[in-house]
């Protein structure tokens, strides 16, 4: 199975990635485009959100209510959203349909109508979503973390911001648009009942007259604060709090990542047994291994009464310090089980497959296969581990908190 | 392919097999939830779902979480109004390593010392919820929509409720209800029929027998609206209920359909008169079938200004709706939608099992993939139209959370 990724780029530079999962009846797509919002222009923060809106308000031959409505008639399960890196379109469907359904996808980023009119719907659209994040203080606390922790633009939230939504116009977007919805650093994954030598040709069809010339990635600028505390009222306080780690591409990202299982990979991991388990401190607690091309992070969150927010801290560090001390063999054997099975029911999913496909292109420039993944992970011992944490040590921490009260 | 049998205590197994598969995933489906309360010990059910993690006199609190962990389990479990569930999906070749420990758990030690622990944890996840405002205007709106009525008592309980429970009463209410003929285990995915059988024999055998009654008395919600004023929030949520089928209802499949075709989260007659232009946030509808009744649940978020006429816009789809109907067109588009998110959902064993359980549980009845999908397709506007005398689309309990003292 595994062993079934196709992979070629077309003239324009779009890299067609596809894994053939033959028991499926469906097949799934996911696109990246090299239009996230670290590529939002100063004071335009949001930019890239609006546009991926905008751009699915009419295209083609279709206006918006009539792209909604053959997405329905495919019975195509679509999204599109942004990250600090791109744009993403999925989608899946029977795989029947996945031709026409890469069709709408197709319009949407070499014909969008980007009528003046439904620009305004989309700009509603993101600062509803704005507000919104405003009273979810779980949220806010992590994307007020990334904004701190990561460097300038990759910490600009996908969201955008209240205060830059004033600056963004159609006109702008437009310019985004021209700028960024390019092909050459692009990606499309596809799994599922369908091969590359099927679908190909469609491809060529429908992405072949797609333009290059996007703009370069951008480079990395300066940080924020460390330590920051946003008043709330509000029942619990939240904390977040990240540190280095490596990204997805180096050589020791297993052993970053079998580290941060050991932290909170299930329920008999190190966080959730003495914060929740032992304690009784919180609901919610984790930690998460986040990362860019370039960089990656462990992110984590607790949430708690604001009476016991200062004790929940004073735990959470405690534990990321003590992993440096020593993990034990079972702790790691729980990590690649949970990794294996993991491995195993993505195959699935086409879309989750799908989405796996184009970003280890992304990250790494080549796709890995789940036995590869497995492997890598089997073979790695506590003593490794334990080396790499110390290496990457939760020392030099960013902390951000919502709620009454600061904490130190 | 479909197996059911019955054990002589009167648990029922139901186990599909999926063919592509390469996982299992099972789950204990108990006919309990906050509905099979009393106001005194609100919040027990949902509680002892947590309990049942805490382990027995064989397997302590850390074997449990390990013993998952050591296979790579996905495993958790949920409480609602009337059903709780407790699943895991595995590996198949890990299936009679782990059944026998879920098994076993449904009938935990509940140790005083956990139970006092474990409080905390319910406490943080009802401060957790309170700082989410549509989770309160939720609670808040089926209060008020089913008061004196049992689906009025809410999931987590209140923090008064949860810290006045006591470890006793929670195992008067479990040894109440955690008897065999309360509960479903179902099985999805690849799996031998012939091992589930045996191995629920093995651990499931010797649970108790009965069948506890579930009340259901008829719902006489009264129009009522309340507005729960938080100047700090920034945004406006409102959520509304109105009557629709309950979970035996033929209706309910035509009632599902309607949710799709006027709320559903794209290309809706909601979506276009209230989320493409920007006016509201979000505003969805979905059908809650209970047992004995039902109920529209609607969500609309926005900001504060624009909440009166949202809630006016609103009302003029529903209206429209209740009067003219719907079209061909738009039917047979939802139908389209549909299909597909059941042939994709059943491509993986947890996205069968929630249904297979939970039909079993509820109505006794099994329906293949192929089942839903003739189903789904012999629904007629004469449905629609027949629903829509039964159940207009009228609001009849709202309540808003966020800065308005009113609209």
């Amino acid at each position: 199975m595994t062993d079934a990724v196709t992979s070629t780029v077309i003239d324009n530079g779009l890299t067609v990635l596809v894994e053939t999962l033959p028991e499926l009846q469906s097949a799934a797509y996911a696109l990246l485009i090299p239009c996230g919002s670290a590529y939002d222009p100063p004071q335009g923060s949001g930019i890239a959100s609006a546009l991926c809106d905008w751009i699915t308000r009419g295209a083609g031959d279709r206006d918006s209510r009539e792209v909604s409505c053959e997405l329905d008639r495919l019975g195509v399960q679509s999204d599109t959203s942004v990250n600090v890196s791109h744009m993403t379109m999925t989608g899946a469907c029977l795989a029947g349909n996945l031709s026409p359904a890469l069709g709408l996808v197709g319009d949407f980023l070499q014909r969008p109508h980007l009528d003046e009119e439904e620009f305004a719907g989309a700009i509603s659209g993101v600062e509803n979503e704005l507000l919104g994040l405003e009273d979810d203080p779980r949220q806010k606390v992590m994307l007020e973390l990334i904004r701190r922790y990561y460097p300038q633009p990759w910490n600009q939230p996908p969201e955008g911001t209240l205060g830059d939504l004033e600056f963004i116009t159609a006109e702008r977007a437009r310019l985004q648009y021209e700028q960024c919805v390019r092909p050459d650093r692009a990606i499309l994954g596809i799994a599922g009942r369908v091969t590359l030598a099927e679908i190909l040709p469609e491809i060529q069809r429908i992405f072949g007259d797609w333009k290059s010339g996007g703009v370069a990635q951008p480079g990395y600028g300066s940080r924020g604060v460390t330590r920051d505390h946003l008043p709330a009222e509000s029942t619990q306080t939240q904390i977040g709090i990240a540190y280095p780690a490596v990204p997805y591409r180096d050589p020791d990202y297993y052993a970053a990542w079998a580290a941060v299982s050991v932290l909170s990979g299930g329920m008999s991991s190190r966080l959730f047994t003495e914060v929740r388990e032992k304690r009784g401190l919180v609901y919610s607690v984790y930690a998460t291994l986040s990362t860019l091309k370039d960089e990656g992070a462990v992110l984590c969150y607790a949430g708690t009464t604001n009476e016991r927010a200062q004790e929940t801290l004073d735990v959470l560090r405690s534990e990321l310090k003590r992993l440096g001390d020593g993990i034990a063999e079972e702790e790691l054997n729980r990590a690649k089980a949970l990794a294996k099975s993991s491995l195993v029911m993505a195959q699935e999913s086409s879309s989750t497959r799908a989405r796996s496909l184009a970003r280890d292109w992304y990250h790494l420039g080549r796709t890995t296969t789940v036995d590869e993944i497995q492997a890598a992970i089997e073979a790695l011992t506590p003593a490794q581990v334990v080396d790499y944490v110390r290496r990457h040590p939760a020392d030099d921490c960013t902390i951000v908190t919502i709620g009454p009260n600061a904490l130190h | 392919m479909f197996h059911h049998t019955v054990l002589d205590n009167g648990l029922h197994i139901v186990g599909e097999e999926l063919p592509q598969a390469r996982s299992v995933a099972f789950g204990f489906f108990v006919r309990t939830g906050s509905r099979d309360e009393t106001p005194e010990i609100n919040g027990v059910s949902h509680f002892l779902e947590h309990m049942v993690f805490k382990g027995t006199d064989q397997y302590s609190a850390e074997d449990v979480n390990r013993l998952f962990d050591e296979v790579g389990a996905q495993y958790n479990a949920s409480t609602s109004e009337e059903v709780t569930l407790f699943y895991a999906v595995v590996l198949p070749e890990y299936f009679e390593q782990t059944f026998p420990l879920q098994a076993a758990i449904l009938y935990p030690a509940l140790r005083d010392s956990d139970f006092d622990t474990e409080k905390q944890v319910i406490l943080e996840e009802i401060g957790m919820y309170d700082d989410q405002p549509a989770y309160v205007a939720y609670d808040h709106a089926m209060q008020g929509h089913f008061a004196g009525h049992p689906l009025g008592q809410i999931i987590l309980g209140t923090k008064e409720s949860v810290s006045a429970l006591t470890a006793t009463q929670m195992r008067d209410y479990h040894a109440a209800r955690y008897r065999a003929g309360n509960i479903v285990l179902a099985v999805s995915g690849k799996f031998d029929w012939d091992t589930v059988v045996a191995q629920a024999k093995a651990c499931c055998g010797h649970w108790p027998a009965g069948t506890p009654d579930r009340v259901t008395p008829p719902a006489t919600p009264q129009t009522s609206a309340q507005w729960i004023t938080r100047d700090h929030l920034q945004q406006e949520q409102v959520v509304q209920l109105m009557p629709a089928p309950s979970a035996t209802d033929p209706l309910r499949f035509a009632a599902d359909m309607l949710t799709v075709i006027v709320g559903d989260d794209g290309n809706s007659r909601l979506y276009w008169e209230l989320v493409d232009p920007g006016h509201a946030d979000g505003c969805e509808i979905s059908l809650q079938d209970f047992e004995g009744t039902g109920t529209y649940l609607i969500f609309l978020s926005g900001s504060p200004e624009e909440t009166a006429a949202n809630l006016a816009r609103l009302q003029k789809v529903c209206d429209d709706v209740t009067q003219n109907g719907i079209t061909a067109e738009e039917l047979q588009l939802a139908k389209n939608k549909v299909s597909t998110r059941i042939v994709l959902r059943g491509e993986r064993p947890m996205g069968r099992l929630s249904s297979l359980g939970h039909d079993w549980l509820i109505r006794r009845e099994y329906r293949s993939i192929e089942d839903d999908l003739k189903l789904l397709d012999a629904i007629t506007l004469e449905d629609m139209k027949r629903l829509l005398e039964l159940y207009p689309l009228t609001a009849v309990t709202t309540v808003g959370v966020g800065p308005l003292t009113g609209v």
